[in-house]
C-alpha cells in the first residue's frame, strides 16, 4: 500500500469519509481554541459534566420525535447541557459542595439517565453510535450545521476575546472597572455547548469534550501566549480528526476513540519533545 | 452630597455571619494619603471591597463624593493572580487603558508608548516582551503599579501592596505612591509595616472591627492603641468557631 492509498484514496473515494473530514476540520478550529480558554479557566470539569448530558438530552428527543431527527437531537443536547451547567454551575456555588463533587455527580446521573432511556426504545447500535460517534450519520445538512457553529464560534470568540481573556486572568480587575463578567462567561458557556453538540455526531458523547481538552494541553506544552496556544490547538485537533478518520476506515474502529487516540498521541509525543514537556521539568530539576 | 472625599457614614459588614465592621463613620479627604492597619481579621480588606462596591455594607453608607466606583484604581492581594498565566508584560500594562477603550476598541499606538513609559517608571524597561511567568513577584508588582499608572485614576486603593516583596521593590514603589500622592490623588493602602506608615503616610486608620483611632499617624499608633486594638484582637481567638466553618468538608 501507497502513501496516496493510505492518506488520500479514503476520502477522495468516498463521499462519507469526504464530508467527515470536513465535518472533523471545521470542529477542530473551533474547539482548539475554545478548549485553551476552557483549560486556562480550570473549567475542564464543567465541560465533562456538559458533555455527558448530551447523551440524556438527544436520548429524550430521540423518544420525543421517535426517529433519528438530527435537528430535535441536537435541540435536545443543547438544552440538557446548558440546564446541566446552569445547575451544577448553582449546586456548587450554594452549597458545601466543592465544584468538582457536584460536576462528578451531575455527569453520573446525565450518563446513567441517557443509557437507560436510549435502552428503553432503541437497538444497542443506536446506544453505541450515540456514546462514540458515527461518520456514516454526517449529511450535508449536518456538514452545514458544524460549518455555521464553527463560524459563529470564531467570530463570536474574536469579539468577546478581550473581556473573556480578562475575566480568565484577572476577574477582580474586570470588576473594577465596571464590568459585568458574567455575560462573557455565560456566552463562553453557550459555545463550548454548541461545540459539544456539534462534535457528538463525530466523536459520540463520551469523547466530545476530548476534542478541546487534548489540544489544549498539548498546546500548553508548546507555546507561552495565548494567541499561539490557540492555534496549535486548532492545528492539533484538525490533525486528530484527519488520522483518526484514516484509522476509523482502515482498521474499522469507531470514529471518536480513534480520533481522540490520535489526539493522545500527539500529546503523549509532546510531552517527550515539546519544550514545556516532561524534558524542560526533569532538565530544571536537575539544576 | 458632599463632593470634597469618601464619607462613611455609620458602615456595618457582616462577612460569613459575622460582624466584620462596625458602625464605622469618617472621611478619607480627597487628595489625602491614609494608611489602614490593623491586627488580622480587623475587616481592612473588607473595607476597601465595600468601597469598591464588591461588597455591599449592611447598614449605613459609603458616599464616594460623585465619583463612580468603576473609576477607582484598585491593586488586591496579588496572591489572587494566577501567575502562570499566557499573557506577556506589556498587555497585562495595556490593561490599565480599560476605562479608555472598554472591551471593544482597539488600542493605539499612542497607548502602547504610554504602556512602555509606565514600564521604564517602575524600572522594568525593555520588560515588555516576556511572559508574566518568567516574572519574581516583586516585578509582577511593578506590573502592576505600571498598569495603575495608565489607568490614570484619581483615588487608588492598594490592599497590602508590599506583602512577599523585596525590599528594593517596595522601596520603589513607595515612592510612585509618594508621587501620586504629590499629584494630589487620593490614597488608601492597607499595611502593616509600622515604621513605613510612621516614615510615609500622614494619616492612619487603626482598625479592628471598629475605629480604635482615626487621624493624623503619629495620635493614631500610639502605644495606648495599638495595645486596644491588640486586646481587642486577642478577644476573637477565644470566640466559639463558626457553625459553618464546621460544615465545611
Amino acid at each position: 500500500m501507497n502513501m496516496s492509498a493510505l492518506l488520500i484514496e479514503p476520502f477522495a473515494n468516498y463521499g462519507f469519509m469526504r464530508r467527515a473530514l470536513v465535518s472533523s476540520v471545521a470542529l477542530g478550529l473551533g474547539s482548539g481554541p475554545l478548549g485553551v480558554l476552557l483549560m486556562l479557566r480550570r473549567m475542564s470539569m464543567i465541560g465533562d459534566a456538559m458533555s455527558h448530558a448530551i447523551l440524556p438530552g438527544a436520548a429524550i428527543a430521540f423518544l420525543l420525535v421517535g426517529s433519528i431527527s438530527m435537528f430535535a437531537m441536537w435541540m435536545g443536547s443543547i438544552i440538557a447541557s446548558l440546564i446541566v451547567a446552569l445547575l451544577a454551575g448553582i449546586v456548587s456555588q450554594t452549597t458545601v459542595l466543592k465544584e468538582d463533587a457536584s460536576f462528578a455527580s451531575f455527569y453520573l446521573t446525565s450518563l446513567a439517565l441517557g443509557v437507560l432511556i436510549l435502552s428503553l426504545s432503541g437497538s444497542n447500535i443506536e446506544l453505541l453510535h450515540v456514546l462514540f460517534g458515527t461518520i456514516l450519520a454526517i449529511d450535508a445538512q449536518a456538514i452545514f450545521l458544524v460549518g455555521l457553529i464553527t463560524s459563529f464560534t470564531l467570530i463570536t470568540l474574536a469579539v468577546i476575546y478581550r473581556p473573556l481573556v480578562l475575566h480568565c486572568f484577572d476577574p477582580g480587575f474586570l470588576r473594577s472597572v465596571g464590568e459585568r463578567g458574567a455575560i462573557y462567561h455565560l456566552l463562553f458557556l453557550f459555545l463550548v455547548v454548541i461545540n459539544l453538540v456539534a462534535g457528538f455526531q463525530t466523536l459520540g458523547s463520551l469523547m466530545a469534550i476530548g476534542m478541546m481538552i487534548l489540544p489544549a494541553v498539548i498546546a500548553k506544552l508548546w507555546a507561552r501566549t495565548l494567541p499561539v496556544m490557540a492555534l496549535i490547538a486548532a492545528v492539533s485537533a484538525v490533525t486528530s480528526g484527519f488520522f483518526g478518520l484514516l484509522a476509523s476506515y482502515h482498521l474499522g474502529f469507531a470514529s471518536g476513540p480513534s480520533i481522540i487516540i490520535s489526539a493522545s498521541l500527539i500529546y503523549a509525543v509532546s510531552l517527550i519533545i515539546g519544550p514545556y514537556g516532561t524534558r524542560t521539568s526533569i532538565y530544571n530539576r536537575s539544576h | 452630597m458632599n463632593h470634597s472625599g469618601i464619607y462613611l457614614h455609620k458602615v456595618s459588614i457582616a462577612y460569613d455571619r459575622q460582624l466584620v465592621i462596625d458602625d464605622l463613620s469618617g472621611a478619607f479627604e480627597f487628595g489625602t494619603m491614609t494608611a489602614i492597619t490593623g491586627p488580622n481579621g480587623a475587616g481592612k480588606s473588607t473595607l476597601i471591597k465595600t468601597i469598591m462596591g464588591e461588597l455591599l455594607p449592611d447598614s449605613g453608607k459609603i458616599d464616594l463624593g460623585g465619583i463612580s466606583n468603576s473609576t477607582l484604581g484598585y491593586l488586591p492581594q496579588s496572591l489572587t493572580i494566577d501567575r502562570s498565566f499566557p499573557i506577556s508584560v506589556i498587555d497585562t500594562v495595556i490593561l490599565g487603558t480599560w476605562p479608555r477603550i472598554g472591551p471593544f476598541s482597539g488600542v493605539t499606538s499612542e497607548m502602547e508608548y504610554e504602556a512602555t513609559d509606565a514600564l521604564s517608571a517602575v524600572g522594568l524597561s525593555g520588560f515588555g516582551r516576556r511572559s508574566i511567568c518568567t516574572l519574581s513577584a516583586g516585578q509582577f508588582q511593578r506590573v502592576l503599579f505600571a498598569r495603575l499608572l495608565l489607568q490614570d485614576p484619581k483615588i487608588i486603593l492598594l490592599d497590602e501592596p508590599f506583602n512577599l516583596i523585596d525590599n528594593r521593590t517596595t522601596q520603589d514603589l513607595l515612592s510612585i505612591i509618594v508621587r501620586w500622592h504629590d499629584e494630589k490623588r487620593t490614597i488608601i493602602i492597607i499595611l502593616h509595616d509600622f515604621e513605613q506608615i510612621r516614615a510615609h503616610f500622614p494619616n492612619t486608620l487603626l482598625l479592628a472591627r471598629k475605629s480604635i483611632a482615626w487621624g493624623p499617624t503619629e495620635n493614631t499608633l500610639s502605644s495606648a492603641n495599638l495595645l486596644s486594638a491588640q486586646s481587642i484582637a486577642d478577644g476573637w481567638s477565644k470566640e466559639p468557631k463558626l457553625y459553618s466553618k464546621l460544615l465545611e468538608i
